[in-house]
């Protein structure tokens, strides 16, 4: 009795989530230039009026953190301290935001006619709004949208502004390149600083300056509360609609005033924006295959307008629950160890600090994954991507009906249209999506574009863009299935049906692919349980005492699921064939994307795979570190290149593994 | 020893300068009563003519109350109109009527006035368990001739400081372990004599000197099982000798604080150590707690007042053999007596640093717009060093609070002033009546240095905002002090439940701890179901080089809750968990006591505590003085 409790309590369909509403909606029905001067008088944390970003300035150019490290740098560099002052009023110059009301009016203005046109609707979880309200009167609010497109923060900042809620200082990268990101389109870059954009360099690694001024900048807005902050938890925009591993220098600097007691909590809230298409769709995929991408440029972003004649159907976004940091401290952290140092000598985060904000981190972005909203169109794309070859429509319908019911008890957050008959359903997003797939004598298939004078290699990469596409949407439901998917490949290469034994692969395969998924560090046992759970409520598996045994009905589940990994599981075969096979004394870093592509091109022409996502940048980034990780490689400075060294034992016994032709090592092992 | 018709000039003098005592402490009246039995000085006395003032009778309950704070004519109560009163006729505030304290109280905690929350009246002696007797002990204590009692009134009395749930459990009539006899040793012979029985027949002492812990110190461990013997030294309260070459007085531990200054102001002399609780508080219980003094500015608190100590301990008498003002003789010993809390011995004899009367002396008070610019001041005085005897600094929910005790003005000029003067701070100056603070300031010393310091004062006060509010706010706010405690009575009679805590933190972290704690109480009485917000407010009380003292106020309404002891010490908990968390010390001047030992390893280190440890395994091996208090 007391374990169903337990279980009913966890169990992710139930989850209670809210309603949305439309925003554009009473756009369409009243004046935009009249919304867009509208009084505008937003709530503010205990009561505090807005700061001028001079004041604003002048207050993190005379904190005590800045003068401490301006001459620590000046001595080390001997160099007179104003000098370095006057280096830091350029670095704050540089990065700091103006924000303007005046702007975010105009903006207010432009983005309602572009949103009329691009979407279908905007539509927002109010109750989410509320919570929000209150958070920020009670606590410094940090903002954390999900990333998967140019325009999330414009449409941050249109909802608050809607709302009448304080209007967000967004942090935003600035590229490797001083210029080359949103600061090269000039205009536009000013546009954004206008409406509370700051500017961040991609990489300031040793440059003790720079993070001072920074730090001291995010913390004086954070501690005095005068808007919500907001930053992306995943650093940049996913190509692949998958989470990425969530980075943890921001959100580091925004829990440490938290921690030395400077303010006494800090609100996360974790903002989840789905995309019915995204707008940098086929971009992305380019992008990841290494074709060219268009240069970033405000002219690139003007011919970009062809977009605004497409219909990229709805925009959901669903403000979480706001996470009290210091709730999720309680117990982890003990905030005594600031006491005995002056507040202002930065030091380095503790060991326990470091994991408890990473483990922060990925519980975020989980909670982001959580409440993201599913369109059809995504449970159709995780069937076609099972089908490559096309599938006959009926069998698609009949498919995504049963799809739906798994993905339902899995607790997946679906947005399905009211009482429309499955089949409808599954047209019109087919005729949505007319760019990625065609419908042709009662079979679905995804576009190929059959160019006659096209090279094999060229006639790969273009389906490849379109494969890729469409697997962006499959992956948008990943994080409902992954666990259960990871616990049905466990029981494919696990040697026996003994749940040690299916544990210890579980764990294994859980590893191999922590920088490909988002699964929080050390959540080995909540994971399994999870997965368990979920598989044995529909009814696939029997979880005995000893074994996990597979039902009758439960066949197709599992093969399913394992299906949908499988892709990955190649993927990584392909990298580890490429460093057994073909690199014997090691390989320069840099050569290391465009090599293992080609081999993979090689693999996919010469129809060893058909697998294109070996094909992706971002597989092969994530299975770099992965291997790295697990010491079947290492890094080493070979005349002044970082190169990769390859431990050939390793990276077989990780092929094979993958392969399935050997069972996974203990976790004991697997753990190193 | 009372006075003779020759010396009545000198009698006379004495009596004017009694009424410079303590001015916050007495009724305006006394002048004319017969209360105070002050023995006139003999300035060159000897060893011989010690000074006697005996205010603390043996039967304790006589004149105080046994289930609440003071004395036991003086107490705060809502009369027929609603109105509130203080009753008796000790204090200025004695037979006033405070007409906005009913809507304070009501507003402030959601209390009514119609639900009562009344307390047992008479202790229930049948509740007190019959003494646990040791007739070895007994039978050779009569022979000493030491008064002794197992009376379970006065029994009762002794087994309980002024912590919220020791009180709070009297006024529902619930006993629990009380000592099995008391004793009054009359001096340190006496005492000797009694810590040698003690350790022959095993029986555990605890010291009692004014019983206004507010550190469980005084509760008898539940799990003693030896008879426990209560040593109060309330009779032990002669100055034995005045040194007025060396300035330095020699005071049996025993005598309370008012006795003792009240004495040394009839010789034209002070000590200058004014804990809140100097009404009642003794001198051994200053030295066995390290207590600071109001006025700790001028004169330095109880560590650097101390010249030499005698202590009683299981292993003989613990003094040193100088008065030499610093000595360099390894770890100071001292320092092992002050703040034992009766761990180690009775502190029965105290030489003690003593001053002129001051020349003159002088209240003031500052408003600030906000209590960051106000802790901003407190710092600045500190830095340069010019902190008056005291100045303290309210926060705006105590400011209010303060509003709320004024008395009723006697004469419309008057609250027509006090009109004008709120006309011109908040509407004038623009000054947030939500948000303003105030500090309160006492001068002392020759009248030139006063007016110069109060000058000195004021300008920095300027800098940062402040607006000089007269005297008169100033004196109220020190009698506040006094009157405090009796305020926690009225409040458990309709049902609200409050305590006061210290902490003592660095300059940088004032303003942060300050806001965090009270937040902190505010977030767990909601999470804990208090049905409206606790009224949580924080001042500064003191300054030092480094940091400053900041004194808490708590109380809530606790109806609708079915243990609200329990809760409020989950309360009290987190607020210490949380003012550690932001750089606080365990404790300022309360001590420890059994409430904070479990935090005191993590203050002072697992070898500290070993450290002390070692200690008492040396002094008192058989745990003699076995109120497990600190370790």
């Amino acid at each position: 009795m007391e374990s169903k409790t337990l279980y009913s309590q966890r169990d992710p369909s139930l989850k209670k989530r809210d309603d949305f509403e439309d925003i554009l909606e009473e756009r369409r029905n009243s004046s935009d230039l009249r919304y867009a001067l509208r009084c505008y008088t937003p709530v503010l944390y205990k009561g505090m009026t807005p700061c001028k970003t001079t004041i604003l300035k002048t207050i993190v150019l005379q904190s005590d953190q800045l003068h401490y490290v301006i001459n620590q740098v000046a001595k080390e560099t001997g160099e007179a301290s104003d000098i370095i002052q006057e280096e830091a009023v350029n670095i704050l110059e540089e990065m700091a935001h103006r924000l303007q009301l005046s702007t975010i009016r105009f903006f207010a203005f432009t983005l309602s006619k572009a949103f009329k046109t691009l979407f279908q609707s905007v539509r927002v979880n109010e109750e989410g709004i509320q919570r929000l309200q209150q958070a920020i009167q009670e606590h410094p609010v940090v903002l954390l949208p999900s990333h998967r497109s140019y325009i999330d923060f414009l449409i941050m900042s249109y909802i608050l502004y809607t709302y009448d809620l304080a209007l967000p200082v967004i942090a935003a990268g600035m590229g490797k390149y001083l210029g080359s990101y949103f600061l090269g389109m000039k205009f536009i870059g000013e546009m954004l600083r206008m409406s509370g954009a700051f500017f961040i360099r991609r990489s300031f690694g040793g440059d003790k300056l720079y993070w001072a001024v920074f730090s001291e900048y995010v913390k004086t807005m954070l501690r005095n509360g005068y808007a919500p902050i907001e930053f992306f938890l995943e650093g940049t925009r996913s190509r692949t609609c998958k989470s990425l591993t969530p980075k943890l220098g921001l959100l580091n600097i925004v829990m440490e005033p938290f921690f030395k007691g400077e303010v006494f909590d800090v609100s996360l809230v974790p903002i989840s924006i789905s995309y019915e298409r995204v707008l940098e769709e086929t971009l992305y995929a380019r992008e990841l295959l290494g074709v060219p991408k268009p240069k970033e440029s405000t002219s690139g972003l003007l011919k970009a307008r062809r977009i605004l004649s497409e219909d990229y159907g709805s925009i959901h976004v669903y403000f979480g629950q706001p996470v009290s940091v210091r709730s999720l401290a309680q117990g982890r952290i003990n905030r005594s160890q600031y006491n005995l140092v002056p507040r202002y000598i930065p030091r380095k985060p503790s060991e326990e600090t470091q994991g408890f904000v990473n483990d922060t981190a990925f519980k975020l972005v989980r909670k982001q994954e959580e409440n993201m909203v599913l369109r059809p169109w995504v449970l159709i794309a995780a069937i076609l991507m099972q089908n490559l070859d096309g599938i006959d429509s009926a069998l698609l319908t009949e498919q995504t009906a049963w799809l739906r019911g798994l993905a339902q008890a899995f607790g997946a957050f679906l947005d399905w249209p009211g009482q429309e008959p499955v089949g409808k359903v599954v047209s019109s997003s087919l005729s949505l999506h007319h760019g990625l797939v065609r419908v042709a004598g009662g079979r679905v298939q995804l576009a190929q574009e059959l160019q006659e004078t096209a090279s094999p290699k060229e006639a790969l990469f273009n389906h490849a863009v379109c494969v890729l596409s469409c697997a962006s949407y499959r992956n948008q439901i990943l994080h409902v299935f992954l666990r259960p998917a990871l616990l049905a490949l466990a029981m494919d290469t696990a040697a026996t049906s003994r749940k040690d034994d299916v544990y210890s692969s579980f764990v294994y395969l859980r590893n191999v692919f922590s920088n490909e998924f988002i699964l929080c560090p050390g959540a080995m046992v909540q994971d399994f349980e999870e997965a368990c759970y979920l598989l044995m409520k529909c009814g696939a598996v029997q979880i005995l005492k000893q074994d996990i045994v597979v039902t009758e009905r439960g066949q197709p589940v599992l093969s399913f699921l394992s299906g949908m990994l499988e892709p990955f599981l190649q993927g990584y075969q392909v990298v580890c064939r490429y460093f057994s096979e073909e690199v014997s004394e090691g390989l320069a870093e840099k050569q290391y994307i465009p090599a293992v592509r080609s081999f993979a091109v090689k693999c996919i022409l010469s129809d060893s795979i058909r697998c294109y996502e070996a094909l992706s940048s971002d597989l092969q980034k994530n299975a770099l570190a992965a291997l790295l990780r697990m010491n079947a490689l290492r890094k080493a400075k070979v005349a002044d290149q970082a190169t990769l060294k390859v431990n050939k034992m390793v990276v077989k016994t990780l092929e094979d593994t993958l392969g399935g032709k050997v069972p996974a090592q203990k976790p004991v092992l697997a753990r190193l | 020893m009372a006075s003779n018709g020759n010396n009545s000039e000198r009698h006379r003098i004495a009596h004017q300068r009694l009424r410079i005592i303590a001015g916050h402490l007495l009724n305006e009246e006394y002048r004319g009563t017969t209360r105070i039995f002050a023995n006139d000085c003999k300035a060159k006395l000897t060893d011989t003519n010690p000074i006697v003032s005996r205010t603390v009778p043996r039967k304790r309950q006589e004149i105080m109350k046994w289930n609440g704070w003071g004395y036991s004519d003086s107490r705060f109560l809502f009369n027929k109109k609603g109105q509130a009163e203080f009753t008796g006729k000790r204090y200025r505030l004695s037979g006033m009527i405070m007409p906005g304290l009913k809507d304070w109280f009501e507003g402030t905690f959601g209390a009514s006035l119609l639900h009562k929350t009344p307390a047992t009246t008479a202790v229930n002696t049948s509740m007190v368990q019959p003494p646990s007797l040791n007739e070895d002990f007994i039978q050779e204590l009569k022979t000493t001739g030491v008064p002794f009692s197992l009376d379970p009134e006065d029994r009762v009395f002794r087994a309980h400081g002024h912590c919220l749930y020791e009180i709070f459990s009297l006024r529902e009539g619930k006993i629990g372990r009380v000592p099995d006899m008391v004793v009054w040793p009359n001096s340190h012979n006496d005492v000797m004599k009694i810590v040698e029985l003690a350790c022959q027949h095993n029986v555990c002492l605890i010291p009692y000197g004014g019983g206004t812990s507010v550190s469980s110190g005084l509760e008898c461990p539940p799990e003693e099982s030896r008879s426990i013997v209560s040593l109060d030294t309330s009779q032990m309260n002669r100055i034995l000798w005045i040194d007025e070459k060396n300035l330095t007085a020699h005071i049996e531990a025993g005598i309370v604080g008012q006795d003792l200054e009240r004495t040394l102001n009839a010789c034209g002399y002070c000590t200058g150590h004014e804990p809140d609780s100097m009404e009642f508080s003794s001198l051994g219980g200053w030295v066995a707690t390290r207590a600071s003094g109001m006025k700790k500015n001028i004169y330095g608190n109880i560590e650097d007042l101390v010249v030499r100590v005698k202590m009683v301990t299981p292993r003989g008498v613990i003094e040193k053999s100088c008065q030499g003002p610093r000595t360099s003789t390894g770890p100071d010993i001292h320092h092992f007596i002050l703040g034992s809390e009766g761990t180690l011995g009775v502190i029965t004899e105290v030489t003690m640093k003593i001053r002129p009367i001051p020349e003159h002396k002088k209240y003031g008070s500052v408003v600030f717009p906000n209590f960051e610019q106000g802790v901003a001041c407190l710092r600045e005085v500190a830095r340069h060093r010019c902190a008056p005897a005291s100045i303290r600094l309210m926060d705006n929910a105590q400011f209010q609070f303060g509003l709320a005790l004024k008395p009723q003005v006697s004469s419309i000029f008057t609250s027509f002033l006090d009109g004008l003067k709120k006309l011109y701070i908040t509407k004038f100056k623009g000054f947030d009546p939500h948000r303003l603070c105030v500090a309160t300031l006492l001068f002392e010393g020759p009248r030139e240095r006063v007016l110069q310091h109060e000058k000195q004062v004021y300008d920095i006060a300027a800098k940062f905002g402040g607006l000089a509010a007269g005297e008169d706010n100033g004196q109220r706010g020190y009698m506040l002090t006094f009157v405090i405690a009796y305020l926690r009575d009225l409040g458990m009679d309709y049902s609200v439940i409050g305590e006061s805590f210290e902490t003592s933190v660095p300059w940088d972290r004032v303003l942060d701890l300050c806001r965090n704690v009270k937040e902190r109480i505010v977030k767990e009485c909601k999470e804990r179901g208090v049905q409206f917000p606790p009224l949580s407010t924080c001042r500064v009380t003191q300054t030092y080089d480094t940091g400053a003292c900041v004194y808490f106020y708590f109380a809530f309404n606790y109806r609708g809750l079915s243990n609200p002891i329990h809760v409020y010490e989950q309360v009290e908990h987190a607020a210490r968990e949380e003012i550690l968390a932001n750089g606080g010390s365990l404790s300022h001047h309360h001590g420890v006591g059994k409430l904070r030992k479990q935090w005191l390893k993590e203050s002072i280190s697992g070898v500290g505590i070993g450290m002390l440890k070692s200690v008492k395994e040396f002094v008192d091996p058989n745990n003699i003085f076995g109120n497990r208090n600190l370790l």
